[in-house]
């Protein structure tokens, strides 16, 4: 066991050494292209984490995770939206013009998530096995097409982000500044998921997992804990959709589509479930496929599907487990 | 002396579609008292159990507990109130140690389970009891062990472990010897004589010798009623439980 937390050690000093350094190397090979390339993996990385925590942890495979990443996304643009024609948000009361300060677009929007995966969970959380990835399916369906057929705010086009959000002593458009703040934001989060799996709630959860029957007649209230981290994991997601928002300068349907919460759970999946660190290693992996590939092809996802399969079936835990020699239920 | 009942059941129904399993179950389970409940095959005495703890819900009839009516309380807060069970098939969590699984417990009794910070492995709140708990029942050398790895007899005992963990009021154990060698049944049997006087037991057991031993009274179960409570010696000699031990027509 001590070979293998060195050795993790070792994996986790050189990966945080690399993304600290990329914008660095990305400028000194004249491709700072590539910054915002990682800025883009960390953002789908901080997304793949937050539902690491109920798919890996909780066992709860929610379909529908990009309904609270495109949501996060979705209030910063509405806010922007509201600020840049200086126009009152209609359907809140009072006259309120909206904000494109990050410390009130960036907490809100993960509010906003946590309360639509409070709701969601809720009523989701009542099912379990195939039926629970179909009604978690079906909510994000709902609030994809809920958007898409919201006019003012875009509706299919989606929503154009007028300017990025505002942080005191911080330009948000300058490259360099932006990958920093969210790689500061994706460490937090790390740290903050890491310390939850290990706390009383997290085992809670991991007890969830492993025998609900039992946790009942034990004395836990099963599904309020896993509602719980229901509701934290869309909270996650909408903090990354609020980093995305800024991100592309667009507030996209696509960002809440199936397709996302599909990708977000390959992302998991190929980093490996249960482990935190591995779904960002999922999606800096996923990511940097698609890129080299639809460079060489526009039928890429030919090649990227057989890809997906060797590495699920080979590495089986994930590549991140993979990489720490760790055992699958580490 | 008048000693209140710690559980009373009233005239408990529950059918599965046409099959009856309680069928007006009555039973009073008094303060500190070991209390078997035996019957042939198909009696009832799981689905009783699965009432008693929750799991199952009534289609009539009460339970009061410590007082409470808890007929339509969930298994979660009938365990809260004072309840533990085992099961007759290890429903343990099987990735974790036997020191995590008696911890999980341990943490359902001191009830403090949404804290999101504080490490659950160094919580003394929760370590001390477990400590405690696998050293009473000679688990100490398990401890680190996963429950995938370790022998079915040991398994049955943290499986009692689990529910000893609740300092229940009321310990309802299924088949606890189910599956266990005779030198580990012995070594059970001594485990919940200690039990006796210290919380009510209820015992749904196959082994007669082991029922006959702890037992201090004896409910046998046919076709979801009661036909009869009382002491091992008087059941025994009991016309109509011998007449449902040999069967009807015969």
């Amino acid at each position: 066991m001590v070979h293998s937390s060195n050795r993790r050690a070792w994996v986790h000093g050189i990966g945080l050494v690399v993304l600290l350094a990329l914008p660095i190397i990305a400028e000194a090979l004249n491709d700072p292209f590539w910054i915002t390339i990682a800025t883009r993996m960390l953002i789908y990385g901080l997304a793949a984490m937050s539902l690491d925590l109920i798919l890996g942890y909780g066992a709860m495979v929610s379909f529908g995770h990009a309904a609270f990443f495109g949501l996060g996304a979705y209030t910063v643009g509405i806010l922007t939206h509201h600020v840049f024609y200086a126009e009152a948000i209609p359907f809140l009361p009072g006259h309120w013009e909206g904000s494109s300060q990050a410390l009130v677009q960036w907490p809100l929007a993960m509010v906003v998530s946590g309360f639509f995966a409070l709701v969601i969970g809720a009523l989701s959380l009542r099912t379990q096995g195939v039926y629970f990835i179909m009604i978690t399916l079906a909510f994000a369906q709902m609030v994809y097409f809920f958007m898409i057929g919201l006019p003012t705010y875009g509706g299919e086009d989606g929503l154009n982000v007028w300017m990025r959000s505002e942080v005191p002593g911080m330009n948000l458009s300058d490259p360099w500044q932006f990958y920093y703040l969210v790689l500061a934001l994706l460490l937090l989060w790390l740290a903050f998921s890491q310390r939850l799996v290990q706390s009383r709630f997290g085992r809670v959860l991991a007890g969830c997992r492993q025998n609900s029957a039992r946790m009942h007649t034990l004395g836990y209230p099963v599904r309020r804990y896993q509602l719980t981290a229901f509701v934290i994991a869309g909270m996650g997601a909408g903090l990354a959709g609020a980093l995305a928002a800024n991100q592309n300068e667009f507030a996209s349907p696509g960002l809440m589509a199936w397709s996302t919460s599909g990708e977000l759970m390959v992302m998991v999946i190929l980093g490996g479930m249960g482990t935190l660190v591995g779904p960002i290693l999922g999606a800096i992996v996923l990511l940097t496929l698609e890129e080299i590939l639809s460079g060489l092809t526009e039928h890429w996802m030919v090649v990227l599907g057989p890809i997906l399969v060797l590495v699920v079936l080979f590495a089986r835990g994930g590549l991140y487990r993979l990489l720490i020699g760790g055992r699958h239920d580490d | 002396m008048m000693t209140e009942p710690v559980l009373v059941v009233e005239n408990l129904c529950k059918s599965f579609g046409a099959v009856t399993a309680s069928d007006g179950l009555n039973l009073s389970l008094l303060p500190g008292e070991i209390h078997a409940i035996i019957g042939p095959n198909g009696a009832g005495k799981s689905t009783a159990i699965h009432q008693l703890s929750g799991e199952t819900p009534s289609d009539s009839g009460r339970i009061v507990f410590l007082g409470q009516d808890i007929t339509h309380w969930p298994a979660h807060r009938r365990a809260r109130a004072g309840m533990a069970r085992s099961y007759q098939v290890t429903q343990l969590f099987q990735q974790m140690t036997v020191r995590e699984n008696i911890a999980m417990a341990v943490q359902a009794a001191d009830r403090h389970h949404f804290r999101f910070w504080r490490k659950a492995a160094t919580d003394p709140r929760l370590n001390r009891p477990v400590e405690t708990l696998l050293t009473s029942l000679e688990l100490t050398d398990l401890a680190d062990r996963r429950i995938a790895e370790i022998a079915h007899g040991q398994q049955r005992q943290v499986e009692l472990a689990l529910g000893l963990a609740l300092q229940p009021k009321l310990l309802l154990l299924d088949e606890p010897m189910a599956g266990m060698s005779s030198s580990e049944t012995h070594e059970m049997a001594n485990r919940l004589e200690r039990l006796r006087g210290q919380m009510t037991v209820v015992l749904v057991e196959h082994d007669m010798d082991v029922v006959f031993r702890l037992a201090d009274r004896i409910s046998v179960l046919v076709k979801g009623q009661v036909i009869c409570t009382d002491t091992p010696e008087a059941v025994r000699q009991n016309p109509r439980v011998q007449q449902a031990y040999l069967g009807d027509g015969q």
